[in-house]
């Protein structure tokens, strides 16, 4: 059975609002589930996919708009609500006892009982009829950790099927499973499609949303861009929803940018061939005076893993870097420190602010970290900094004295720009530094790094916006699945030669 | 007053006053002090002298905590630190002299140093999870402990040590002189240079201190150290204090009673912030309890149900959640006028 497009939905979300302090995360959103389908949720972080996800599973509460399941409007309050109205969900992490056996995980909450309590005949018995049902033969006595993560997926899902789940959620299931367990996977999830269930399935893989999907919905900064058949949908146009086309005032910002770069001097750094196995395919990267090299690619392209190894975050297993033509090797943070290499991380809360310090605390941090614990940046010295960077950035509220935590977005990134910067770096990387933050913080933000740049700071800029990356580099790196595909000049592409190399160098067709 | 009421210090200090006025009330002689022959004297004072090998433990536990780690091995490393001072000085030829005791204290405290730096591997470098690399030394250091003194009771007598616990420095006892030296030092250590806000960094967010270039790990070792080092002291007055070298009795629970110090002065067990004052008050708080149980006669069999009870109390008096529920009982026109200040405004 295939979903029928005039077949009443399922699970209808209509009108969908989540707010969170400063940000609004889903801005009416409509999504629609329908029996018999798999339905991809598309966009780049931030864009509102997991909050959408936690909404209808039950995490958050929504602000604004009505759940209809089956018909039936529903509020839910928990989880447990979610999966008494038949939405089981499956995670990126496996959410089930990895300590207990297959059967007891497949079962839990749900054996079977005679008058001793749980019939643990019974119970592996029940759960070895479910995996089958799945085409899977496990010995359900075999604990569950023993298996591999495909797997324990696979019998996580089995296990929503004994909670009757009509409604599937798949929350990135393949990201670390390789090609033959991903096929594996999508044997069952087809299956299950054709036994009626709904499926929404996330991924930031876009082949695997293309081999999967009837249905795609794509999200942008919390709202929705719209509902397509996955058929109709040419890849290069996805990448185009995903990212945006937003008109901006931000003319003046690549004036700044557009300039030429002196490349006669050695490289203020030179990466050829660096690589981690598993991780990123050998890649070579160099950054001149005063030069922003852009990294374009989606969300797992391997721009983040890229940068990290550049910095010494990871540790690469192949390559060499020089830094201004002298060889370095660079195996953690603080040598890249004394290298002058700052790096911002994408990861803003878990890698990027001390929450419960205060600003000023947050923007001395570096100068400190390099100086040593043992030479205390003094008082005047300290707000000397502090009141600069407040300043120069425009930090809000102007208070040294609050905690980062209670920041919204757009100025906790304001603050590690600050303490990047304040160690006077020669090279800064900065990872989706505009990410989830508002539009007006994104401009200060992209302002500062062309005016640093043409004061002669090297940096390398990593954004899932595209125009941003073509408006502040003067090259871009592209990359996709792990992968460099190769390095444009930016004055010689457009937006959409971009796009269109993104989704398609390599595959030898043009959408 | 409101500022007064919302300084952190403020619920932790207000039980101790709470303890001895309480002690005062049943006794009125319990906040005498006299001097005789230069010499301070009165419960308060063996109150602050008794504290101390406490004082030590609780602030490398404080330190521990504060980089998101914790400490159980303490005991056990002031059991080793007092089996190896006082095998020294029974085995020295000249157990009285100042030289022999001094270089005996130096060896047990010394060997403390180096348990410290080993816990310190295990977390900081080999990232054992805190709470199991400790619990081996927990486990191991007393059986250490009963090695080095052949499995007796080392019994010492000798002046120069028996200074330690129970001597006088300008009116006041030696050993509460070491804690707050040790209190003092401490203190203008983590304050006067970056290592305070490094610590918390690191205990916040291992991640981002590590990314910003901290050397988080140097900074843990660091603590374990300083834990070991302390807790090393600490075994050593505790030995002069009984004049002896027992492998079981030195420092039993003190791993609980500093981390209970270091909670009830305020500082959370899950890293991060931490406050060296409320630590002392919090150690003053425990043993002012343990010498009302004596002061008041409560017997022996009665005491840690006593003890409990009271920490119970000083804990609900401590908690926010409480303060509102009274805030609550007591009628609108307070509330508004103090507004709550809660941990719900915690983002996603």
């Amino acid at each position: 059975m295939r979903a029928d497009a005039d077949a009443p939905p399922l699970v209808a979300m209509r009108d969908i609002t989540v707010r969170f302090p400063g940000v609004l995360a889903l801005d009416s959103v409509d999504f629609f589930l329908r029996a018999g389908e798999v339905h991809s949720v598309m966009g780049e972080n931030g864009a509102g996919k997991s909050t959408l996800i936690k909404a209808l599973t039950g995490v958050y509460a929504i602000d604004q708009g009505t759940i209809t399941v089956a018909g039936e409007e529903r509020l839910f309050g928990s989880t447990a609500d979610a999966q008494e109205a038949g939405i089981s969900t499956v995670y990126q992490e496996v959410n089930l006892c990895t300590n207990l056996s297959v059967g007891e995980n497949v079962m839990l909450g749900h054996e079977p009982r005679n008058r001793l309590g749980i019939d643990w005949k019974a119970t592996h018995r029940e759960a070895a009829r479910h995996l089958e049902s799945l085409g899977l033969q496990l010995d359900t006595h075999s604990l569950l950790s023993s298996h591999s993560i495909a797997v324990q997926q696979l019998v996580s899902i089995s296990r929503a099927m004994v909670l009757d789940a009509r409604v599937l959620v798949l929350d990135e299931p393949t990201s670390s499973l390789d090609r033959d367990e991903v096929a594996l996977l999508f044997t069952v999830v087809r299956d299950l499609r054709d036994k009626g269930v709904a499926i929404l399935f996330v991924s930031h893989f876009l082949e695997q949303v293309y081999e999967i999907s009837d249905r795609i919905t794509v999200l942008r900064n919390g709202k929705l861009v719209g509902e397509y058949c996955t058929k109709d949908l040419p890849r290069s146009d996805l990448v185009t929803k995903m990212v945006g086309r937003a008109i901006d005032e931000l003319e003046a910002i690549s004036e700044i940018a557009e300039r030429d770069v002196d490349r006669s001097a050695a490289p203020v750094l030179r990466a050829t061939g660096v690589g981690l196995r598993g991780v990123l395919e050998p890649a070579d990267l160099d950054v001149f005076d005063g030069e922003v090299v852009g990294i374009a690619g989606l969300l797992g392209s391997g721009r983040t893993e890229l940068v990290r190894l550049l910095y010494g975050a990871d540790r690469a297993d192949v390559g060499d870097v020089e830094v201004h033509g002298k060889p370095a090797r660079i195996t953690s943070p603080r040598r890249a420190m004394q290298h002058r290499i700052a790096f911002s991380s994408e990861n803003r809360h878990a890698e990027g602010v001390v929450a419960d310090l205060t600003v000023g605390e947050n923007i001395v941090l570096g100068i400190q970290a390099r100086r040593g614990w043992h030479r205390k940046v003094r008082r005047a010295e300290y707000d000397a900094v502090v009141t600069e960077y407040i300043h120069a950035l425009g930090v809000r509220p102007a208070d040294p004295n609050v905690l980062v935590g209670t920041l919204s977005g757009g100025n906790q990134q304001k603050v590690l720009l600050a303490r990047w910067l304040a160690t006077a770096p020669e090279l800064i990387i900065l990872d989706e530094p505009t990410r989830g933050i508002d539009i007006g913080a994104k401009a200060d933000i992209q302002r500062k790094v062309a005016e640093l740049s043409s004061q002669g700071l090297s940096v390398i800029f990593i954004s899932s916006e595209l125009e941003e990356v073509l408006r502040l580099a003067q090259r871009v790196v592209v990359m996709r699945d792990r992968r460099q595909l190769g390095v444009l000049d930016s004055g010689s592409v457009d937006v959409d030669g971009l796009i269109d190399y993104i989704a398609n160098h390599g595959e030898g067709s043009v959408a | 007053m409101r500022r007064i009421v919302q300084h952190r210090l403020f619920w932790p200090v207000f039980s101790l006053v709470a303890l001895i006025v309480v002690n005062t009330v049943a006794r009125p002689r319990f906040i005498k002090i006299t001097v005789r022959d230069g010499e301070l004297y009165g419960a308060l004072i063996d109150i602050l002298r008794n504290s101390a090998p406490l004082m030590l433990v609780a602030l490398g536990m404080t330190l521990v905590i504060a980089t998101r780690g914790i400490d159980l091995s303490v005991g056990a490393v002031m059991a080793v630190s007092g089996a190896v001072a006082l095998t020294i000085i029974d085995d020295s030829s000249s157990p009285g002299s100042t030289t022999t005791v001094l270089a005996a204290i130096a060896a047990g405290v010394g060997v403390a140093l180096l348990l410290g730096a080993w816990n310190g591997f295990l977390v900081a470098v080999l990232n054992i999870q805190p709470i199991i690399a400790t619990l081996v030394l927990m486990l191991a250091g007393r059986g250490v402990a009963l090695l080095i003194t052949d499995g007796f009771i080392t019994t010492v007598n000798s002046h120069p040590l028996n200074y330690v616990a129970s001597g006088y420095l300008l009116f006041v006892p030696f050993a509460f002189v070491i804690a707050v030296a040790a209190v003092t030092v401490i203190a203008l250590f983590e304050r006067r240079t970056a290592l305070g806000m490094l610590t918390e960094a690191v205990g916040i967010n291992p991640e981002a201190s590590r990314l910003a270039g901290v050397r988080s790990r140097g900074i843990i070792l660091g603590a374990y150290v300083v834990s070991g080092t302390l807790a090393g002291v600490a075994g050593i007055i505790y030995s002069s204090n009984i004049r002896a070298a027992d492998a079981n009795a030195a420092g039993e629970l003190i791993e609980l009673y500093a981390i209970l110090a270091v909670v009830l002065g305020g500082t959370s067990l899950m890293g991060g912030k931490f406050t060296i004052a409320g630590t002392v008050v919090g150690v003053l708080i425990i043993q002012t309890l343990k010498s009302t149980i004596l002061f008041l006669g409560v017997s022996s069999a009665e005491s840690p149900v006593f003890f409990a009870a009271v920490v119970i109390i000083v804990v609900l008096i401590q908690s926010p959640r409480v303060h509102g529920l009274a805030r609550g009982l007591t009628g609108r026109g307070r509330s508004s006028e103090v507004p709550a200040r809660t941990d719900a405004e915690v983002p996603a």
